[in-house]
């Protein structure tokens, strides 16, 4: 069947099976490789993605079921070459190790600064709950969301060279 | 890798079409709304519907409101919504105490009330909610609405009264004025299935319960609540030795299974302990504190 949807700005429409998770279509077939595909039990939460403005798992999202609507991946935070607070807030904190569970956090710390601009431990580690580090302890996770609340809408010092493919061919 | 088997996908515009395309399709297909109980049993393969019906754009059952005397919840509520509403928290802070400990986040923002019902899961927290509450569900078909109980709603784990072409749509739950109640859950780490819970509201008259509803999840209890315990409390006060006998009968009615989240005998020395507690809590948030 085609699905039609927007992903980070662009209308993609491509042929599938109904039966592809979310997380397959953006990885496989359009390429943004950001977003991770871990546990497959709806448990780890690095492929966290947004549908719609909220961070699901979009390894228990039927491809079909997101035609129609707006999703917006990890690769989508980055703008004009800079980089979004939360990103810059995970290199200067240090939150990732092994960067596994990193798309997740960071689509999810996106979405909490959103609603919450200043939120305190407690409401950070309440909101990453749902995504799973093997590597930091969270400690420095935490840290990385306080640092791009308190570093939010300030300028990036200089922009990241633009290296990677962030677009999605339509 | 854990892949669905091939399934077709259909997607409903209204509850009209929803039930018009589950009676056309047959037993073998399967509503799906949050389907986050349902593709993780399609992914391994505990499911495998010869069909999904998309609900997710059926929004006039996502609401929540007061009708009369009950509570009401649509059943594409989500669980995040459920979290976020003040007249619930109003009404029945069990509903809060349970929703901020279903799963975690992402999946609460897509998860919904209709499934967590409809799924059976014995481990399912609304269920017991439901329960204790003595919720009606509305169910409806094309031959019309009927409603049940949701202490009749669940044959058993995965089972279900709904027909073949028939959908739950709605969750009613009677309002008590002055009733106080409490939820609460054990579980090995965050976003976890509970090992077990309970959760009561509690209404005194006169320093004696009027009336009284537990519920138990994942536990093996009849019908997910605990009613020798509710027959023992009402008239009573709640004194610490009648909830103490409270959770012991509770205890008593269940059959726990021995799994991965412990023994028979812990998962008992639960019911009774989390019974006594939900039971304390809803004397606290009533106002009074439980006599000694």
């Amino acid at each position: 069947m085609k699905v039609t949807m927007t992903v980070n700005g662009t209308e993609v429409s491509r042929e599938v099976e109904p039966r592809l998770l979310l997380v397959h279509f953006v990885r496989d077939h359009l390429g943004l490789t950001g977003t991770h595909w871990g546990c497959d039990t709806s448990q780890c939460g690095t492929c966290v993605l947004w549908l719609d403005g909220q961070p699901v798992k979009s390894c228990t999202v039927l491809a079909p079921m997101a035609d129609g609507h707006e999703v917006r991946t990890v690769e989508g935070l980055e703008t004009d070459g800079q980089l979004d607070p939360v990103q810059r807030g995970f290199m200067e904190e240090h939150g990732l190790q092994c960067g596994f569970c990193t798309p997740g956090m960071m689509m999810t710390a996106r979405w909490l600064l959103d609603h919450d601009p200043d939120p305190d431990e407690d409401t950070i580690r309440e909101a990453i709950s749902g995504q799973l580090c093997r590597c930091t302890g969270y400690e420095n996770i935490v840290r990385a969301v306080r640092w791009a609340a308190e570093h939010s809408g300030e300028e990036q010092a200089e922009p990241q060279p633009a290296e990677t493919e962030q677009g999605v061919q339509a | 890798m854990q892949t669905p088997a091939p399934v077709d996908y259909a997607r409903a515009t209204s509850v009209d079409h929803a039930l018009a395309l589950l009676e056309q399709l047959g037993p073998e297909s399967r509503l799906i709304a949050g389907g986050h109980s349902l593709l993780p049993m399609m992914r391994i393969r505990l499911a495998q519907p010869e069909c999904v019906i998309d609900i997710n754009d059926l929004t006039d059952l996502d609401y929540i409101r007061v009708e009369g005397s009950d509570l009401c919840l649509g059943a594409m509520t989500r669980h995040a919504t459920v979290l976020a509403s003040p007249v619930v928290g109003e009404h029945y802070p069990i509903l809060h105490d349970a929703e901020r400990r279903i799963a975690d986040p992402p999946v609460r923002n897509r998860g919904t009330v209709g499934g967590s019902f409809c799924q059976a899961d014995p481990a399912e927290d609304l269920a017991a909610v439901g329960s204790a509450l003595k919720a009606t569900l509305v169910l409806r078909s094309a031959g019309g609405t009927r409603t049940v109980s949701a202490r009749a709603f669940h044959e058993g784990p995965y089972t279900t009264v709904l027909g073949d072409a028939e959908m739950l749509t709605e969750v009613r739950i009677p309002i008590r004025p002055g009733a106080a109640s409490a939820y609460e859950k054990v579980k090995r780490r965050a976003g976890d299935w509970a090992a077990a819970a309970a959760g009561a509201y509690l209404l005194l008259r006169d320093g004696v319960v009027a009336d009284v509803g537990i519920g138990l999840t994942a536990v093996g209890a009849p019908h997910f609540c605990a009613e020798d315990a509710e027959t023992y409390l009402v008239g009573k006060p709640p004194t610490e030795e009648h909830i103490a006998e409270a959770g012991r009968l509770a205890a008593a009615a269940c059959t726990p299974r021995a799994d991965q989240r412990g023994p028979v005998e812990y998962k008992l020395h639960l019911v009774d302990e989390l019974t006594r507690r939900v039971l304390r809590r809803s004397v606290e948030r009533a106002g009074g504190r439980a006599e000694q």
